[in-house]
């Protein structure tokens, strides 16, 4: 069996009247899209922020490639953070130098600006960068050691979706060479498309551990119905069901049966042109678990 | 470790030169003042006199001369009192010891003159004249370590201090934290970078301005640089314990608000401490600022050598070693 690139153990971190992370035990294996998600306050960012080794535990152990964590997880670990100021003044090729002068080993400059498509923006000032080319160079950033683990904590927080998409094929050429990814985000669908294996956070405990495919497939053996509430007969009310969304006028109903309430539906007199059948999503699973919204 | 340093000595340093406002502010500010002052200063000056007394408790009358300001020195000071008559800081001094009554003047200056007459008309015991020769010391010439000196000690603490401290609150001292870039090569760089920079401003506004001011100068200029490199060290290591935890640039500028200004009131940047209430001219001595310009102007305006500055000098380093060790041990790159 291939040795954990990160081992956590028993893991607790408690903070005055707040018990942050309360014994947390997972392993990543090298060369996967690792996924941390949780609702706010579950802890996932003290989780993180402990793994990168920012943050000291209260209690238990991180482990990198079967060591205690130390200089040698420091040096082969890129990690971007969600919110990452720079020094002022500075531009792009010149906080790129000066990270790379920071490692014993680096990417060349010109493999780390392809990467990342930042040919463009070197000589510009790093202050100045949209949102999207900010995160692209403290992607860039991340990457200069050419670590082995990179984290990425809520990377496309507050990017529109072109540069959404834009980073999740970063994030895809990074799995390409081999790396490990440790990803935190509020975003399912990005879990969904980025991670082979998640962990949901709550209350400071882990809930659901697997592939996103098999974390859906044995919390769901059912499908969606969705259809707008006009085309929702009064007759229909005898199926089970609820309103999605009281201003759009949603309806939706969930069953392990689609031809069978596809069925009832049209003896009941609704029209299904406006009808989607989807199947669960990792948004579904995650307010099954934990019963918030993410995004609130 | 050393291309660690460098790398953040560098990007630190073209952070500031690229700062135009502020590093304008290094040289505009001084400048400003050394020209103001000289000015200012430049007439005739108040009709006042100055004379030091050594035991003043004796009975003399013409120690009740009216327009005549006063101020006793001990025996100790002597010396040091007469070279100040020779440079016209103090018009006279008398010594009213019984053993030794004497008072010097400086026979160029016309206040040691008018003194002089007054004297001997005063009455009481007839006093033994000594005579001093010396060139009179501007104002300017006195003030101006002291202008240099506010000027470092502003740009040491608020330049390192006020810096660290918005970087942990930005969090880029986080993003540090999570390279192998250790806390001590940080603090050291960003040392380096500032006292580089401080020592380079500091030396073009003398020289600049003494291209115009021809400022008294008879100690060695190597001397001077020494202080100076000294004197910042100390402030930039005194600024590290400031910055060492706090998370908040409101109360980082309190604090060091909370330094700098009674330094600057009680370091003798714009008057002498002498003559003022002894605990004031002890609690002077706890500024770094106080040594530094001690010894500056001991080297410009009294020729002093390094064996003169000796105390000052290990003071400095005392200091420097103390702050450092204080600000490296509890320095913290989170807000945690």
């Amino acid at each position: 069996m291939t040795q954990a690139i990160l081992e956590v153990r028993d893991l607790h971190k408690h903070y005055p009247g707040v018990n942050a992370v309360n014994g947390i035990d997972f392993a990543v294996r090298p060369g996967i899209c690792f996924g941390l998600l949780g609702p706010n306050g579950a802890g996932k960012t003290t989780t993180i922020e402990m793994l990168e080794g920012i943050t000291k535990p209260t209690a238990g152990e991180i482990r990198y490639k079967g060591e205690i964590q130390g200089a040698r997880f420091r040096q082969e670990a890129g990690i971007q953070f969600q919110s990452t100021a720079l020094q002022d003044f500075l531009t792009v090729r010149e906080n790129l130098k000066f990270f790379s002068s920071l490692y014993p080993h680096s990417l060349p400059l010109d493999e780390l600006v392809a990467i990342c498509r930042l040919e463009d923006y070197l000589d510009r000032d790093a202050s100045k960068l949209s949102g999207g080319q900010r995160q692209r160079m403290l992607l860039a950033l991340a990457l200069v050691n050419d670590p082995d683990v990179v984290f990425l904590d809520e990377p496309t927080t507050g990017l529109d979706p072109q540069a959404r998409l834009n980073f999740w094929e970063l994030v895809n050429k990074i799995k390409a060479r081999h790396k490990t990814v440790l990803l935190t985000t509020h975003y399912m669908e990005e879990a969904y498309n980025l991670c082979d294996e998640i962990v949901i956070m709550d209350h400071g405990k882990i809930i659901a551990h697997g592939s996103p495919d098999t974390l859906l497939a044995t919390h769901f053996q059912d499908v969606i119905i969705e259809l707008p509430e006009r085309d929702f007969p009064e007759a229909a009310k005898i199926i089970p069901h609820r309103y999605l969304d009281k201003v759009t006028g949603t309806v939706e109903i969930i069953t392990q049966d689609v031809n069978a309430t596809l069925g009832l539906l049209i003896h009941h007199g609704a029209s299904l042109a406006g009808l989607q059948v989807r199947p669960r999503t990792l948004e579904d699973l995650f307010l099954a678990l934990t019963g918030k919204e993410l995004r609130a | 470790m050393i291309k660690r340093i460098w790398a953040t000595f560098y990007a630190r340093s073209l952070e500031f030169l690229r700062d135009r406002s502020t590093l304008g502010w290094n040289f505009i500010l001084p400048i400003a003042l050394v020209f103001g002052l000289a000015f200012v200063f430049s007439g005739d000056g108040q009709p006042l006199f100055k004379v030091a007394v050594v035991a003043q408790s004796a009975e003399h009358p013409f120690l009740h001369t009216e327009h005549v300001e006063f101020y006793e020195v001990t025996p100790d000071a002597v010396d040091a009192t007469v070279r100040k008559v020779g440079r016209h800081q103090v018009d006279m001094l008398l010594d009213l010891r019984d053993e030794s009554a004497r008072y010097w003047i400086n026979s160029d200056s016309q206040n040691g003159y008018f003194l002089e007459k007054l004297l001997q008309h005063s009455g009481g015991t007839a006093l033994q004249p000594q005579s001093v020769q010396g060139a009179e010391i501007r104002y300017v010439d006195w003030v101006v370590p002291g202008i240099l000196g506010m000027n470092l000690m502003f740009s040491c603490l608020f330049g390192v201090g006020f810096v660290i401290v918005r970087y942990r609150k930005s969090g880029y001292l986080k993003r540090l934290n999570a390279t192998p870039l250790s806390a001590t090569e940080f603090l050291l760089a960003q040392i380096a970078s500032r006292l580089a920079l401080v020592v380079v401003v500091t030396t073009i506004v003398f020289t600049g301005t003494n291209l115009f001011m021809h400022f008294t100068m008879e100690g060695s200029y190597w001397n001077l640089l020494l202080v100076l490199v000294l004197g910042a060290f100390t402030l930039i290591a005194l600024s590290l314990v400031v910055a060492a935890r706090v998370s908040s640039e409101e109360l980082a500028g309190g604090l060091l608000n909370l330094l700098t200004w009674p330094m600057m009131v009680l370091s003798g940047v714009w008057f002498s401490m002498e003559g003022t209430n002894p605990v004031m001219q002890w609690v002077s001595q706890l500024s770094p600022l106080t040594h530094i310009l001690s010894a500056a102007r001991a080297i410009m305006l009294d020729g002093a050598g390094l064996a003169d500055i000796g105390v000052q000098l290990l003071v400095l380093v005392a200091m420097a070693a103390l702050f450092l060790v204080i600000g490296t041990l509890s320095f913290k790159w989170t807000t945690e």
